[in-house]
């Protein structure tokens, strides 16, 4: 019981800093393809003129304490506010090459398994060349997609859908 | 809506682990046939619950939606014999067939299981069979005398006497985790056999078609990974680790081969890998999701799921290299995991339409889309090995559970797990 009041208070928090969770009929599919270089997510070509150093990271009050990216429903385009934050995260990359960060790519319970991971695989895939524009390296950056089989939130319903699908980068 | 026609559970004897799956007839028996299971009679031993075999056999003429069998309060004999049998008595009640039988127990674990099948209308015994079996095997026998029946009367290769292969989670209070189970069961879900435990995802289980090893997706280091498990040897290989997915493992009908998905080159991409040589081929080379693939019968194609069209639809595409896939789904913007009669003939598949997902079922020939199931969350179709069942995943009151569902859609019944979730079942086409 107190492990899930524990999920009902992350899910709070989540859903607190996310504005950008929204059911999808009919998003926009991700046809950016993922060639390397291919980047045509909106505002993703400008380069962001901040410097972080090394403990920026440990500042709860930084940008960089938010690291959960949330998606529509079957797509992997980054959008919105969410790309303003990736890019602080691959500055922050880009300046501490010490750094490097496990990208874990998650979908909703809805569509099929290994679909989900595939998707979940793109998702995490978009962060990626967006962290990389802005200068961090691929050595840098492991992805896993973990499908929708580690939900963030338990239920079947939009909210807890919303919260599923995202991508998180933990820092290592 | 559900009609509560039949409905009997069988509570399932686990020997590995706390998991049982409990079954239950929710929906229709119109159509099926009458038929009379006496119970059998047992000699030079007692007679112990776990193998009651009558009561097999007629759970299992049930369950595969083409027979119904009489409750026994409602037979009008008990015959032990060829010659005990009156057969205008069970002509008066309706009944087209008969199975008499008995079990006798030559030693202290050396039993002979002995049966026949009649057709009542014409008066004559159409099969007539003995087994050997230990008590350890008694209830597999029962499956295969069921298998001999069904053949005999439906022309179908009955599938009971097989494995059935899924995974559970259980959430874990004390550690905030959850607990990953692969494990197999008889079609009843009895005899559980526990396969991989593991505090990461277990995924994508799939049976070899000598039904002696599973290839499956596991998590347990970190990452994703394949492994093949020979569930009699226990032993377990690690076949595929490449970066990024390693996902959706398919056998050949040969048994040789795996088509797997990987990430590897870019994209979730179709690749074979020669599991004899270790070789690799790409199949499919495109910018969008391709994944789950399933083999066509022949063993010449495969039919996967791809996201080129700008959603998942079903696509056919030859075993060849630069080979160029054919597109098979067009109604609707979802219609991906497709899974294969044995026959070739026809495809099961998840199909999503407004939140809502459920099995379809696609008739090559003509081109011709059924829906089968009430969704809204069902996933992880698979045809029985003989193709008149399709067994997936479904959610029941919120709880995930497994159903399997009658090709025509008009028989339902449903696979429940007393503890935690149960998904993704799988359906070895025989037994060892």
């Amino acid at each position: 019981m107190k492990n899930y009041l524990l999920v009902v208070l992350m899910a709070m928090t989540l859903a607190a800093c996310d504005q950008n969770v929204k059911p999808d009929a009919d998003a926009a599919d991700d046809s950016s393809g993922a060639q390397v270089g291919a980047v045509d997510d909106a505002g993703a070509g400008q380069a962001l003129s901040v410097s972080y150093d090394e403990a920026a990271i440990n500042d709860a009050n930084s940008v960089l304490a938010s690291r959960v990216i949330y998606f529509d429903f079957d797509s992997s385009k980054v959008t919105g506010d969410f790309v303003e934050l990736v890019k602080h995260h691959g500055k922050y990359l880009s300046a501490n090459a010490g750094a490097s960060i496990r990208l874990e790519g998650h979908t909703d319970e809805r569509g099929t398994r290994e679909y989900n991971v595939a998707l979940a695989d793109r998702r995490a895939q978009s962060v990626k060349r967006l962290l990389m524009f802005q200068g961090a390296s691929s050595s840098q950056i492991t992805v896993i997609s973990y499908g929708e089989e580690k939900p963030a939130q338990l239920g079947h319903d939009e909210e807890a859908w919303g919260l599923n699908r995202r991508a998180e980068l933990v820092y290592q | 809506m559900m009609r509560y026609l039949l409905t009997f559970i069988l509570l399932g004897f686990c020997s590995a682990s706390q998991a049982v799956l409990n079954i239950e007839i929710t929906e229709g028996v119109e159509g099926s046939l009458p038929i009379a299971v006496v119970p059998f009679q047992w000699t030079g031993g007692v007679k112990f619950a776990n193998a009651d075999v009558s009561a097999i056999i007629a759970s299992d003429l049930a369950r595969s939606g083409k027979f119904s069998p009489l409750p026994n309060k409602d037979l009008v004999a008990y015959p032990k014999q060829p010659e005990d049998v009156h057969f205008p008595s069970w002509r008066m009640i309706g009944v087209d067939h008969l199975v008499i039988g008995g079990v006798k127990q030559e030693a202290p674990d050396q039993y002979l299981v002995h049966f026949r099948l009649f057709d009542v209308l014409k008066g004559e015994q159409l099969l007539g069979y003995s087994f050997a079996a230990t008590r350890s095997s008694l209830r597999s026998v029962a499956h295969r005398v069921s298998d001999h029946i069904i053949k005999s009367l439906t022309g179908l290769t009955g599938a009971f006497d097989a494995r059935i292969s899924y995974v559970t989670a259980r959430q874990s209070p004390a550690t905030k985790g959850v607990t990953y189970l692969l494990q197999a069961a008889d079609t009843d879900g009895f005899n559980a056999q526990n396969l991989l435990t593991s505090s990461e995802p277990i995924m994508s289980p799939a049976w070899s078609p000598d039904g002696e090893q599973l290839a499956y997706v596991s998590f347990e280091h970190g990452i994703a990974e394949i492994f093949i498990h020979n569930i009699y040897t226990a032993k377990r290989e690690l076949v595929s680790k490449f970066k990024g997915i390693n996902g959706a493992p398919a056998w050949s009908p040969d048994g040789t081969r795996l088509a797997i998905t990987l990430s590897k080159d870019g994209n979730p991409d179709i690749y074979i890998l020669d599991l004899v040589s270790k070789s690799l081929t790409r199949i499919t080379k495109h910018w969008s999701i391709d994944t789950e693939a399933v083999w066509m019968p022949d063993g010449k194609s495969l039919v996967f799921t791809s996201s080129r069209s700008g959603k998942p639809q079903l696509y056919q595409i030859a075993v060849a290299v630069n080979a160029r896939p054919k597109r098979l789904t067009f109604e609707g913007n979802y219609n991906a995991n497709a899974s294969i009669s044995s026959d070739g003939k026809t495809v099961c598949f998840v199909k999503g339409e407004n939140n809502s997902f459920k099995v379809a079922v696609l008739y090559l020939d003509t081109g011709l889309i059924q829906i089968v199931t009430d969704g809204p969350l069902d996933e992880s179709p698979e045809f029985s090995p003989n193709g008149s069942m399709i067994l997936y995943a479904s959610q029941y009151k919120g709880k995930p559970v497994l159903e399997a569902v009658s090709t025509d859609g008009r028989h339902k019944q449903r696979l429940g797990l007393s503890d935690g979730e149960v998904r993704e079942p799988a359906w070895s086409a025989v037994k060892k």
